[in-house]
């Protein structure tokens, strides 16, 4: 892996060690994870200790040591979303995809996560698919928006 | 955009923005805010922008992309001044008929108005709206009145005239006399004064000082910081700039949590802005005073919603609380005297040193002064955001403004709080929403989150709910908390799986005064709320899960079964068509019946069925 985007980022926040969530969070953008050759970079340009940075990685729940598929389907379990059946659409994500929150499905195609809000609470229970957003879900609705992925990527190929 | 370097030069740029912004004969407002945008509302932007410049309307039409306008429930919003009409629901498709109806025509389309759903009358204006009606937006209007990517529509609505009053015609004192006068309470959860906080963060020694935004709006349920973050970021700058100059910092942070880039992506435009004009940076306004603000990431931790932790993070740390024995106020932010307040406590400060703080304390309850915004979710007709006076009921908020019940299931409870805060029941919704009066109930204010709960809200489930969810996200530092809370949910675990017994709710009890009494941060020490101000309001339905082995609201799975009622049975297929288990069987026109075994309990059947022949015991 080429240091090179790495060093970029850490002369973007000019190396400062209080800017290390958003060298992280940079770093997880271009590469979708956080590889463990791009955290050694961050190491030894902010003179850290490789432990001290893999604490900080770990303990934020946005940061991810495993890369992810493809598309990420976030559900919001906030209280709102909680109340208005968000664990009935859990339960159909999880069967449908076959993984736990967290996990990546074996074709790469999709992370689930799942967040404690996600601040849409108006128009739970939320979905968020790749940035975008779905109001108003239930299990029938979330398996169409993933199904639909599905289908896109069928009809890429053929 | 020139440097202001003085008060003159800023009221001659707000002379010209108003005479430039008095040709435009018609604005078309269309709500930004994110829960217009997962309705979609930026397709529709782009099509009142696609169609303007296509035909023109022979008017002069501005197209404001605003923030966040609180009914989100009704998304996309557009208004139309100066006519004052309030369309909700807009489509893509419904723009040309706006411009060439309502803009050319001044006709109102009828089907994209508001109807009420008791009356059956439709509604033109926001001012009508009963989700509006009974609101007092001092801090929250203005979202609908500018575009927050411009600080010209903020100068152009009177922003940064506090910043030139407390810069040049008072005093540092005086400004936090100002504050203190005003009974402002901390809004992001304990209601600390305001006033006093700055004060004691002006008199700590030490030349170098900081100021910090909390974004870090964690509770869920909550999402007023956001909206006012994205929606107005120059109202939360100018009340911070005013803050740091009373206090004597000359550096200011923004935590915003990663969950929210668009709050992030305004407050880094809203920045670069005021430092353009010279509303940030060396000399403000000429004045001699220096400040300048960075925008800090977080990174998906709720327990930096607390102060220590939140520094510990802009640290570049893990976001890990310490003891508070040392105030922020004096040791904070590397070592140095900290004044951290919340994102709508800082949209405050400017109304204040505008209007004065009689004014202010004019609002709102003895004790609770000014208004507060709230989140009304869950199961309550009318969602969105609503700012109100300190002191008015729950009722008025959950009945009138929130148009009570949603699907025909009785209102039994409103959580406020968030996690820290705990569940009242409907019999005490007569109750004034003021600091004091929810601490009193068991509950708490918190940063604004009220989430209804209905007959089909398990007080069990939501108890459980909670004690997961502070449990996932305690740090992990003491032993009460990290432990405590696993054992209360696995107690709380047990009850719910029809394993409770009678010691089940004593255990709970002791468990939760020690995690209380013994917890190093807020996180812990509240933490039990939840489950102990459901134990005190809604003990019946604990008891029912432990000794009936059942669930009065249908929601905990283990306990609960659905079956097809032969007399109401239409065979018409859809509940077996929709089913993820295959768990339902019979033959269209049929009579169908659920497969026990295989059902998953997911309650799709019941959501499909027509004939109501769905039932869950």
């Amino acid at each position: 892996m080429s240091h090179e985007y790495v060093d970029k980022i850490l002369n973007k926040h000019q190396e400062k060690r209080m800017a290390l969530i958003s060298i992280l969070h940079d770093i997880q953008d271009h590469y979708n994870f956080l590889p463990e050759e791009a955290l050694r970079g961050v190491a030894l340009r902010l003179q850290m200790d490789l432990n001290e940075i893999y604490g900080v990685a770990v303990f934020y729940k946005s940061f991810s040591l495993l890369p992810k598929g493809k598309h990420s389907i976030t559900l919001c379990l906030g209280t709102a979303c909680h109340v208005r059946g968000g664990p009935k659409i859990l339960r159909e994500l999880k069967k449908m995809l076959n993984i736990e929150p967290g996990q990546t499905t074996q074709d790469k195609q999709f992370s689930l996560n799942v967040v404690n809000c996600l601040g849409v609470c108006a128009i739970g229970p939320v979905m968020m698919v790749d940035r975008k957003f779905y109001g108003e879900m239930n299990s029938i609705k979330a398996k169409r928006v993933i199904e639909k992925l599905n289908k896109k990527r069928s009809g890429v190929k053929s | 955009m020139r440097k202001i370097k003085s008060v003159s030069d800023l009221e001659k740029w707000r002379e010209t923005i108003l005479s430039k912004q008095s040709q435009d004969e018609v604005i078309v407002s269309v709500c930004g805010g994110t829960g217009c945008h997962a309705y979609g509302c930026k397709k529709v932007r782009d099509q009142f922008a696609k169609e303007i410049k296509k035909n023109g309307t022979g008017q002069k039409i501005r197209l404001r992309f605003t923030g966040c306008r609180g009914f989100c429930e009704r998304g996309p919003i557009v208004t139309i001044q100066p006519q004052s009409i309030f369309y909700q629901r807009v489509q893509e498709k419904d723009v040309p008929f706006i411009l060439s109806e309502t803009i050319e025509k001044g006709g109102i389309i009828e089907r994209l108005l508001y109807e009420d759903s008791t009356t059956k009358q439709k509604m033109a204006s926001e001012k009508d709206i009963p989700f509006y009606k009974d609101q007092h937006r001092l801090v929250f209007g203005n979202n609908g009145l500018i575009d927050p990517e411009e600080i010209e529509d903020y100068v152009g609505i009177g922003g940064y005239q506090a910043l030139a009053k407390a810069l040049f015609k008072m005093e540092p004192d005086q400004i936090i006399d100002e504050i203190k006068a005003s009974g402002l309470r901390g809004r992001g959860g304990a209601g600390f004064s305001t006033g006093k906080k700055w004060e004691e963060c002006r008199r700590a020694p030490g030349d170098v000082k900081y100021v910090i935004v909390n974004c870090d709006e964690g509770d869920p349920g909550a999402y007023m910081d956001r909206s006012l973050m994205e929606g107005n970021p120059h109202s939360v700058l100018e009340g911070m700039i005013i803050g740091a100059f009373a206090i004597g910092a000359n550096q200011g942070f923004i935590y915003v949590r990663h969950e929210y880039p668009l709050a992030c992506k305004n407050a880094e435009t809203a920045i670069k802005q005021a430092r353009k004009a010279g509303l940030l940076g060396k000399n403000i306004l000429g004045s001699g005073f220096d400040f300048d603000v960075e925008v800090a990431q977080g990174g998906g931790a709720f327990v930096c919603g607390e102060s220590t932790a939140l520094i510990a993070s802009i640290e570049g740390r893990v976001g890990e609380p310490r003891s508070k024995q040392i105030h922020t106020v004096e040791q904070g932010l590397w070592g140095k005297p900290t004044n951290l307040n919340n994102v709508e406590t800082w949209a405050n400060v400017p109304l204040i040193i505008n209007r004065g703080s009689k004014w202010f304390a004019s609002i709102g309850t003895e004790k609770s002064k000014g208004t507060k915004i709230f989140s009304l979710v869950g199961k309550v007709k009318n969602t969105g955001l609503v700012e109100v006076p300190m002191g008015i009921t729950l009722k008025e908020i959950i009945f009138d403004i929130g148009g009570g019940q949603q699907n025909g299931k009785k209102i039994k409870a409103v959580q406020t709080g968030g996690p820290s805060g705990g569940c009242i029941p409907a019999s005490l919704f007569n109750l004034p929403v003021d600091f004091d009066s929810l601490a009193q109930a068991g509950s708490m204010m918190g940063s604004g989150g009220m989430i209804v709960m209905d007959e089909g809200t398990c007080m069990v489930d939501v108890a459980k709910y909670f004690v997961h969810f502070l449990q996932e996200e305690s740090c992990g530092k003491c032993l009460p908390c990290r432990e405590g809370l696993k054992r209360m949910g696995e107690i709380l675990d047990s009850i719910t799986e029809g394993r409770g017994n009678q010691e089940s709710l004593s255990l709970l009890e002791e468990l939760a005064e020690v995690v209380v009494d013994t917890s190093l941060c807020g996180l812990g020490k509240t933490a039990p709320n939840p489950v102990l101000s459901a134990l005190r309001y809604f003990r019946s339905e604990f008891e029912a899960h432990i000794h009936q082995k059942r669930c009065p609201a249908g929601v905990c799975t283990p306990l609960i079964q659905y079956s097809i009622s032969e007399a109401d049975c239409t065979g018409c297929g859809a509940c077996a068509k929709v089913c993820p288990a295959k768990a339902i069987e019979g033959e269209k026109k049929n009579i169908h019946h659920i497969l026990s075994d295989l059902c998953s309990k997911c309650g799709s059947c019941k959501d499909v069925c027509k004939a109501n022949a769905v039932m869950l015991q």
